[in-house]
């Protein structure tokens, strides 16, 4: 309760100062104790309560649940007693710590619903230490399997975005390849990468391949969209001015509609990253025998669900990991937009 | 009239011909009818001569201009740079429009050297980048974006991109339009700097019957559906002109009459 009441304050504290102009200079010099002191309280919180819990739990999996709880309250204390000489770990910490209080309020809760008032089923929910112990046995299974999904993902995506942006180009730039590409697009991209399972795995002399097919497929569809509508939407009189400085055709294509077409690019190259995602889990499900998507299905076969929910967790780390990079990639690439567009 | 020569500059300009041109477009709705925008157009402009085209809307100066860039074509008729026939755009006709048209993915410098990178001569001739940067005045901002410059700040980037390539003749669509009263006085002067450097052949179009007397050698007066010149004026008033002269306000009450805006 005390946790969640700081959290409002701090979250009220944060936006008045946006809001008045004089204060953000001062503000940003120093960190409240408040929104110090939440993380070590979170922590001493979460560690009272597991050991209360603890009788219900599996003694290794309380035991580890206890080291990482205990680790995360001297990382936070020892946050608190460098961030004075560290400047970048103290405006670190200003930002982020409601928010890792929040996690661990969440941690709490979980734990509270599951090994303590036992109100959902097992073996579908388990509580947190019987994750975390699962994340850990099981590391060598996971890492694995995270690299599986790695490589089927950025084969598949690179395979997707380059014919992409080349079919892309092509139809937004030469009428006669939109006059034949547009139909083909029109019907063949809509259609869910997944539908076409059937027909991969006939086709396809591995797993591995037709998984690829399929992520490629699915990013293809977006990309070329975005692209082809970015490239025939450039505004034509950027393209007049490049005529009349005496550029060729390859000029008005690589120096002009590209860079102009940019911005909706990167919405395809988003939109098929979402879509290569849902792609490979799907084919890891129903083909390739390695890989996250494989890992959690097989876990669920075994009714490991502490598993599961690891594999979860890594998919979520690995996929936003994944997207940030291609946030990264965009704020370079898309750094003339600062200051017209708001991100 | 061929201007006034200064000793030592570039003389740039090359002379311009356009021989009873006419251009005729679709009509929007579904008619057969053709709309004729040009009708019969022929003028001559001197190497290195300053010449001002003005008239009300849709007279077709725009076109008329878009078929010398050679980003257009005439229905019949003929346009010739020095003896050469237009057939295309070229790097010999810079253009400039009221909207600067800068690139917005590249800096100021990047967009003034755009010209010579379309032309794959920019590693030879880079260091006439900075030149042109300089000859605009705006050295403090070569690595800023667009979007920091304030309208006249762009347009002189827009010229300074046009220039690079040392065209012939310089196309101005209303270059200036867009700036307010104060910026653009400023501007003309410095356009009149630029053409008075390297006596490239200049062609301006423009709503501002102050700026066409402030500006050119000679004035075109264009009459609208379809667009035909019906006056040319010959200026020969000392530069820099003063625009409080009795001969100023003279020519510029005339042409207010031959516009029908004059006190009847």
């Amino acid at each position: 309760m005390r946790d969640g009441a700081l959290k409002v304050k701090e979250l009220v504290d944060t936006h008045s100062a946006v809001a008045s102009p004089k204060r953000p200079q001062r503000y940003a010099e120093k960190v409240r104790w408040s929104t110090l002191l939440a993380l070590p309280f979170a922590g001493v919180a979460a560690l009272c309560l597991h050991w209360f819990a603890a009788a219900n739990e599996a003694p290794a999996e309380a035991l580890l649940y206890t080291y990482f709880l205990s680790g995360f309250l001297v990382a936070a204390l020892i946050a608190i007693a460098v961030q004075p000489i560290w400047s970048g770990l103290r405006s670190w910490m200003r930002d982020s710590s409601p928010l890792i209080t929040a996690a661990v309020v969440c941690l709490v809760v979980w734990e509270i619903v599951t090994s303590v008032l036992r109100l959902l089923p097992l073996p579908y929910f388990p509580g947190p230490a019987a994750v975390l112990s699962s994340l850990v046995n099981d590391s060598g299974v996971l890492f694995d399997s995270t690299w599986h999904s790695l490589v089927l993902l950025l084969g598949g995506y690179t395979l997707g975005v380059v014919v992409g942006l080349v079919s892309g180009i092509c139809i937004g730039w030469f009428p006669y390849a939109r006059y034949w590409g547009m139909p083909i697009l029109k019907i063949v991209g809509p259609i869910p990468a997944t539908a076409w399972i059937p027909l991969a795995m006939v086709l396809s002399p591995s797993a591995m391949f037709s998984a690829i097919g399929l992520i490629a497929l699915a990013v293809w569809f977006p990309v070329t969209m975005l692209t082809a509508s970015g490239i025939s939407n450039t505004r034509a009189s950027y393209l007049d001015v490049a005529r009349t400085l005496g550029a060729k055709r390859s000029y008005l294509i690589f120096n002009v509609a590209i860079p102009a077409a940019m911005p909706s690019i990167f919405i395809g190259l988003f939109m098929g990253l979402g879509a290569s995602f849902l792609t490979l889990v799907v084919a890891e499900t129903v083909g390739v025998k390695s890989g996250l998507g494989w890992y959690v299905s097989w876990a669920q076969g075994w009714a490991e669900y502490g598993k599961v929910y690891a594999a979860l967790l890594i998919m979520a780390a690995f996929f936003s990991t994944i997207m940030t990079a291609l946030f990264k990639l965009r704020d370079h690439v898309l750094a003339w937009q600062k200051g017209v567009i708001k991100w | 009239m061929v201007a006034t020569f200064v000793s030592g500059v570039a003389k740039e300009g090359s002379s311009l011909d356009v021989v009873n041109v006419t251009k005729d477009f679709a009509a929007q709705d579904r008619t057969n009818q053709r709309t004729l925008a040009l009708d019969g157009v022929s003028f001559s402009v001197g190497a290195g001569e300053f010449v001002s085209i003005i008239g009300p809307s849709a007279c077709g100066k725009s076109t008329l201009l878009r078929l010398i860039a050679g980003l257009d074509f005439p229905s019949s008729g003929e346009l010739r740079v020095g003896t050469e026939v237009i057939t295309g755009a070229h790097a010999e006709r810079g253009l400039v429009f009221q909207d600067p048209n800068l690139f917005p993915w590249l800096t100021v410098r990047r967009n003034i050297r755009s010209g010579l990178v379309a032309l794959g001569v920019a590693r030879e001739k880079n260091h006439e980048v900075d030149d042109f940067i300089r000859l605009v005045g705006l050295e403090g901002f070569a690595n800023v974006y667009p979007h920091h410059l304030s309208g006249g700040m762009a347009q002189r980037v827009a010229l300074a991109r046009a220039l690079i390539t040392h065209p012939k003749v310089l196309l101005l669509d209303e270059p200036l339009g867009a700036l307010d009263a104060f910026t653009r006085m400023q501007m003309q002067d410095e356009v009149l700097r630029l053409w008075q450097a390297r006596l490239t052949t200049m062609l301006l179009i423009t709503h501002d019957i102050d700026e066409a007397i402030y500006m050119s050698d000679r004035i075109l007066i264009m009459t609208p559906r379809p667009g035909r010149i019906d006056r040319v004026i010959s200026l020969d008033m000392e530069r820099p002109r003063d625009r409080s002269h009795p001969d100023f306000l003279r020519l510029r009450s005339e042409i207010l009459q031959l516009l029908d805006f004059g006190r009847r």
